[in-house]
């Protein structure tokens, strides 16, 4: 599903250059569910993104679902987005002017696929638990629901790959479990690749395989 | 309905943020709004002078005596008498399409009646003369053909006239001495306010053989009778600038002027004085429109401003869009569309206050007001090409922005 190859990520910082990822190997099957860890700095974000076809990086190569990836234009990367990854961010990221159904709906419009955008989100809320919460905005739910919205955003289209950037940072522990069981699920039913950023170590529990970063290279790999 | 989605997202942008939609379309609204008053007013104005010149008659046409006037410069005087009534005649008989014909010579002669005692300007006219001037009669009679073979001592009067000398008694049948002559009245003209040949209000009209009578009046050379000028109508308006051609190389013959000789008379229709009134006036409603226009466009750069404002503001929104795949021209249309859709919002609202205020300014009696469609189609599609024309820089400026730092953004 995902193959890294010597991935570096090199940012200019004013006249010096601050190199964030040096050199990643790394190799993803379809289907597994991985948590990356690490400290702050160590450049999980920066490869989140990388992975995410949000930025390219500055040398190596990324096979994502067999495709070259690395050297896409903008736009190209947007379509790759679109279509093949679900984001899950730790602030939600839901647009507060719409309710909980019109963004999941959002998810499948930049996806570009098929016409029935309302059914494929009323479904996504289903499973998430919330189908009775479809009309209100993200102000008027818990941490925990909007977490879950967004998940249902993520999958209405139901993308090969979700990224999960501490998708339990910002909820109480309760929340976070539920969050994560839902994810489980979900890997289980559907045999999504998952790839979840992580602090936290009961998060991490749930994944299948463990990959620690620090100073932008891979330091550990372990099999849960 | 796909491609309505991007309408629904404009729209969402636009009423999400009320106050500031609201604040942005201000200068739209202000810019259409003074267009549409504003031309409004001109039009308004041009439809009413031309309404009242074509209430003297659009089909009227002038003949003076003197040449006609080149580069500007009036090349003789005017009070050359070189028209005659044998002139007139023979515009009457020898050219097509002439309704009626109307000589006319005026003096200032002292009137008096009883105690009242004026001077006053009297017109010798032609029966020809009600047609052309299309007057009409309150009480008694116009002067008839009788009267004017019969050089009869009569006379018709305006309203402002017999008011002065008669007040509120009836005048028909009194007596009113012009200069040495008696005339009787015989009938009071309608009021109808000025026109070309003066304000018919203050006439005193005899028949033309008795005011001759009354003056001795000169002769040409070949004893014809002396006018002043002489008006006339055609039967229809469409006909005024061939008649004009016509009457013109007729009198050309008639006094006998040889080639590359100046006429020494002047021919002017009402059609003409209605285009060069048109002209100017509409001059004018474009000046005011174009002074309209410049709030307009200031309009469109406060447009700009509070977009790029908003891009800046919804630069999260932006990147959240990215990271669920929307690409740059999905970001940018949306941002041009919600900016179009915010100008057309200006521009329609602008066109009811515009349209309310010319209303209101047609209501007060002030000016009169006409709302053309063509001013609103323009007014509405300017205010939408405002709106996409700047609102393309703060579109692209939006979706050039890097998903990463989008998303970072508080």
């Amino acid at each position: 599903m995902i193959r890294l190859q010597g991935i570096t990520k090199v940012y200019p910082m004013g006249k010096r250059e601050l190199t964030v990822l040096r050199g990643i190997d790394l190799h993803i099957e379809q289907g597994e569910i991985v948590a990356i860890m690490g400290p702050s700095g160590s450049g999980k974000t920066t490869l989140l993104n990388i992975v995410g076809c949000l930025d390219g990086p500055t040398d190596g190569s990324y096979l994502l679902d067999g495709g070259e990836v690395s050297r896409l234009s903008s736009g190209e990367l947007a379509q790759v987005r679109g279509q093949k990854i679900g984001f899950i961010f730790q602030t939600f990221n839901l647009l507060p002017q719409y309710t909980a159904l019109a963004n999941v709906e959002l998810g499948l419009r930049y996806a570009h696929r098929g016409n029935r955008h309302r059914d494929h989100a009323l479904a996504a809320l289903d499973r998430v638990g919330l189908s009775d919460r479809a009309g209100h905005r993200p102000t008027e739910l818990s941490g925990g629901e909007q977490q879950r919205v967004a998940i249902a955003r993520a999958l209405a289209k139901n993308p090969p790959l979700i990224l999960a950037d501490e998708p339990t940072g910002n909820l109480d522990s309760r929340s976070g479990e539920e969050v994560m069981s839902i994810l489980r699920s979900l890997h289980h039913e559907q045999a999504i690749t998952l790839l979840v950023i992580t602090h936290d170590d009961n998060v991490a529990r749930h994944c299948q395989r463990i990959i620690r970063l620090l100073d932008g290279q891979v330091v550990t790999e372990e099999v849960v | 309905m796909r491609w309505l989605e991007p309408f629904f997202t404009a729209w969402s942008g636009v009423v999400t943020h009320k106050l500031r939609s609201f604040l942005t379309i201000l200068g739209v609204v202000i810019g259409v709004a003074a267009v549409i008053a504003l031309m409004s007013v001109g039009k308004g104005t041009e439809q009413s002078v031309v309404a009242s010149i074509e209430n003297l008659g659009a089909d009227l046409l002038l003949i003076y005596p003197g040449a006609a006037t080149e580069a500007g410069i009036r090349k003789a005087s005017g009070t050359i008498g070189t028209l005659t009534v044998e002139d007139a005649t023979a515009i009457y008989e020898e050219i097509p399409n002439i309704a009626a014909v109307a000589p006319t010579y005026s003096t200032y002669v002292q009137i008096v009646v009883a105690d009242q005692n004026m001077n006053a300007q009297v017109s010798g006219v032609t029966p020809g003369y009600q047609q052309v001037q299309n007057l009409e009669i309150t009480q008694g009679s116009f002067i008839s053909e009788y009267d004017y073979q019969r050089s009869s001592r009569v006379a018709v009067i305006g309203l402002n006239v017999k008011e002065t000398l008669f007040g509120d008694s009836d005048p028909l049948g009194q007596p009113l001495r012009a200069g040495n002559y008696i005339v009787h009245v015989i009938g009071v003209l309608e009021s109808k306010g000025a026109s070309k040949l003066g304000n018919t209000d203050d006439a005193i009209l005899i028949p033309l053989s008795t005011l001759q009578l009354m003056l001795g009046q000169p002769r040409t050379s070949q004893g014809d009778h002396v006018v002043a000028s002489i008006a006339l109508t055609v039967t229809d308006r469409a006909y005024s600038s061939e008649a004009t051609e016509e009457i013109a190389s007729l009198l050309r013959f008639r006094h006998q002027l040889g080639p590359g000789v100046e006429d020494d008379f002047t021919v002017s229709s009402m059609e003409e004085i209605i285009s060069s009134v048109t002209d100017v006036i509409g001059n004018m409603t474009l000046l005011l429109g174009a002074i309209a226009a410049i709030s307009l466009l200031v309009g469109g750069i406060g447009v700009m401003n509070i977009m790029l404002v908003s891009v800046v503001e919804r630069t999260r929104e932006i990147g959240i869009r990215k990271a669920l795949g929307a690409r740059e021209h999905d970001i940018w249309s949306q941002f041009l569309i919600e900016a179009a859709m915010l100008t057309f919002t200006g521009g329609i609202v602008g066109v009811l206050i515009g349209w309310a205020v010319s209303s209101f300014v047609a209501r007060t009696g002030l000016m009169p007001t006409v709302v053309s469609a063509d001013i609103v189609i323009l007014a509405v599609s300017v205010a939408v090409g405002i709106g996409l024309f700047f609102g393309f820089y703060p579109a692209w400026h939006a979706s050039r922005l890097s998903p990463i730092e989008a998303l970072r953004a508080e």
